[in-house]
């Protein structure tokens, strides 16, 4: 197997855990069924998607011009876009500001892409306290764990494990009930949101025309990041642009419901620039951090660019039962799931974790919830394809191409193939036969077949021999 | 009017479960059609094309493709060999090739039984009997690539005392996936279980899919639980016509 030993030993573990096992599919069961019911009272649905994924398609053919119509009127409102290449650059900017503003802490709310270059360890280092404010990040960082799920970040953990950390992390009481949870944590926060000096926020959509982002949320905690410290700065992803305003029309309709279910979120925010003479909130600086971190050489792909149009709505991780089953924490990268699965090899090459593609059924479960019709189960069978290439490139796997030429060349000898079917189904019957190769692996959890004694054709012969 | 159709009964039928194909053979006959087995027919390719080989992938479906060439229709008991022969040959082959020109030739004449059943030869009652409460297990690539979903239902429905009970999950994987199932075996085996515990939730005897390949992971799982229901393939069921014990 290409997979570490730790990894295969954490995903077992993960199986065999009853209390994750029914935490993770009684949430992702409950997210599936609310999607479901929702999308199909949308009478529209699959032509909003068909819309959705031919605006994203013509957004990243043209990236350039969108992006930076996106600069310039993020300029003519008074903010200001940052150009980063990778996480070094991210973080350099955010660093060097706080700095000079003299900030020790900053407030955050839900942001995959800092997740993706490890932005609050980078800022701890450097003295400076990052707060997670969505609850459920807020969970994982006082556990200490990324995020398992990309909008239900701690949908592993039952009440009682969110009591248990709030109760070490804040060392203070806490109940098995939600509503006190959800009390605690908003208390604690709201000092920090007065503290704070910067905050920081991702951004689900990027609108060129007006040169906007915009974030949906529940909680109002993005919407206090973005408006009450300072300085506001969203940390984002080039591929979130869309053209227009009125392109959030058709998104808006996908998103909520794709991910949790809802007709729309509770908040949805288009945030603008920086405070204007007369307003009477808002933040007094505005900063755009426009992320690459690899995303360019996606672009370049033309058969995989489509994994770009993703809007992280999650529903493809809640479809997944290979996700149901390993859990969020079992993938190499941020990014877990079916989506997780088809972008960490484009991100990282394919041979960094080789085994990614291949931890798939191919069911397509998470191509037929895709709001933005990413077709994962084909992109999955062409990085199958480039791994091979590319091991065998190396020379390091010779054996299973050795065994699939074998296979091609047997099935295209019918007598020899029929001849190696009777052989078979005669070495199955020894003792030792379900013990080694394949029918070892397969008889770990079940019961192993055997060849018929006799196959089709050799039994058609005979009845028409008999006619 | 029925005629002459060529079956193609995939490797695992031929080599796993001869009786599938033999069922099959008995429906079709029996609503009236003669059948062409060829010999020279093996396997669609789909286990090279599943595992990232497309070149050895390429070298299988041509073999099919010469093998099966002429024939007007191809009859098959699994939604995802026909999948792969409808659907991904089109990946195996590069556009404006010969192959590529006779795939798309052929694709629309490859059937999944349930389907040939319902839609060319129009029938749904075939005159099977079969006593027992069963359910059907939706094969992945029968339902999302070629959108099957009805068509096995509305022949179940009309064998003689049957009675159809839906599981709660009837559209969840089984976790065989090919090569996946040895792969990654716990993952594999979990998935299984997720479904067969649907599965005793409908106090069925009788798992039905159109897919030997699911069939034969829910049996390895059922049987490894110690549990009394058994697989039984569509055709199976349909080539039945004495009360079952």
């Amino acid at each position: 197997m290409m997979m570490t030993r730790e990894r295969l030993v954490q995903i077992q573990n993960a199986v065999a855990d009853t209390k994750l096992q029914n935490a993770v599919y009684s949430a992702t069961a409950r997210l599936k069924e609310k999607r479901q019911e929702v999308v199909e009272e949308l009478p529209e649905y699959q032509e909003l998607r068909t819309h959705a994924a031919a605006l994203k398609k013509h957004a990243l053919e043209n990236l350039d011009h969108y992006l930076e119509q996106f600069e310039a009127n993020v300029i003519a409102h008074g903010g200001k876009v940052v150009w980063a290449r990778d996480g070094d650059e991210a973080a350099g900017f955010i660093l060097d500001i706080a700095r000079q503003r003299g900030v020790k802490m900053v407030v955050k709310s839900k942001s995959m892409v800092t997740e993706e270059i490890h932005l609050n360890q980078r800022l701890e280092e450097h003295g400076i306290e990052a707060v997670e404010t969505d609850l459920g990040e807020y969970i994982q960082q006082l556990a200490k764990e990324p995020p398992f799920h990309i909008i239900a970040p701690a949908c592993h953990k039952t009440r009682q494990d969110i009591a248990e950390i709030f109760r070490k992390g804040l060392n203070t009481e806490c109940g098995d009930e939600p509503e006190q949870q959800a009390g605690l944590a908003r208390r604690v926060l709201r000092e920090k949101f007065l503290e704070a000096g910067i905050g920081i926020s991702g951004a689900n959509f990027l609108v060129a025309d007006s040169g906007a982002l915009l974030i949906v949320e529940n909680e109002g905690n993005a919407r206090l990041c973005t408006t009450a410290p300072k300085i506001h700065i969203a940390v984002t992803g080039i591929e979130k642009i869309i053209p227009r305003a009125q392109d959030l029309a058709v998104f808006l309709k996908l998103l909520a419901r794709s991910a949790t279910g809802q007709l729309l979120t509770v908040y949805t925010s288009l945030l603008g620039g920086p405070r204007r003479p007369g307003d009477v909130d808002g933040p007094e600086e505005f900063y755009v951090v426009l992320m690459d971190n690899g995303r360019s050489r996606l672009l370049a792909d033309k058969e995989k660019r489509e994994s770009l149009n993703c809007i992280r709505c999650g529903a493809c991780l809640n479809a997944c039962p290979v996700y149901r089953k390993i859990g969020g924490h079992n993938y190499p990268w941020t990014y877990s799931g079916p989506i997780g699965a088809i972008i960490t090899p484009q991100y990282k090459g394919v041979l960094q974790d080789p085994w990614l593609p291949f931890a798939s059924s191919l069911c397509g479960a998470c191509a037929e919830v895709c709001p933005v019709k990413i077709d994962i189960p084909k992109i999955l069978l062409d990085l199958r394809r480039d791994v091979v290439a590319e091991r065998t490139q190396a020379s390091s796997n010779r054996l299973e191409k050795w065994a699939f030429q074998g296979y091609s060349w047997l099935m295209r000898h019918p007598r020899l193939y029929a001849l190696a079917g009777r052989l078979g189904a005669i070495g199955a019957k020894l003792p030792f036969a379900t013990r080694i190769g394949p029918a070892a692996k397969w008889g770990q959890v079940r019961e192993v077949p055997m060849p018929a004694s006799e196959s089709f054709r050799a039994q058609w012969r005979k009845r028409k021999a008999a006619k | 009017m029925p005629g002459r159709v060529s079956i193609f009964v995939t490797c695992i039928v031929d080599q796993v479960f001869p009786r599938v194909g033999l069922a099959m053979a008995e429906v079709l006959e029996r609503i009236g059609y003669t059948i062409d087995f060829r010999e020279q027919q093996t396997c669609c390719g789909q286990p090279a094309f599943n595992s990232g080989y497309r070149a050895e992938a390429a070298q299988v479906a041509e073999h099919f493709i010469r093998t099966f060439r002429d024939a007007d229709f191809v009859v098959v008991p699994s939604g995802s060999c026909a999948s792969m022969i409808g659907h991904h040959y089109f990946d195996v082959f590069p556009p404006e090739s010969a192959m590529h020109e006779e795939a798309q030739y052929l694709g629309p004449r490859v059937w999944e039984l349930s389907r040939f059943l319902t839609e060319v030869a129009k029938v749904e009652d075939v005159g099977a009997k079969f006593e027992q409460t069963v359910t059907y297990h939706d094969s992945c690539h029968a339902l999302r690539e070629l959108h099957i979903k009805e068509a096995p239902r509305r022949l179940l429905r009309k064998v003689r005392g049957l009675t159809l009970k839906e599981m709660s999950v009837a559209e969840e994987c089984c976790g065989f996936g090919g090569t996946f199932s040895i792969k990654f075996p716990e993952v594999s085996g979990g998935m299984a279980r997720t479904k067969i515990d649907s599965i005793h939730g409908t106090g069925a005897s009788t798992v039905v899919s159109i897919d030997s390949s699911c069939l034969m992971q829910l049996q390895g799982a059922l049987s490894r639980a110690g549990s009394k229901v058994r697989t039984m393939h569509l055709a199976e069921v349909l080539a039945s016509r004495e009360p079952q014990s």
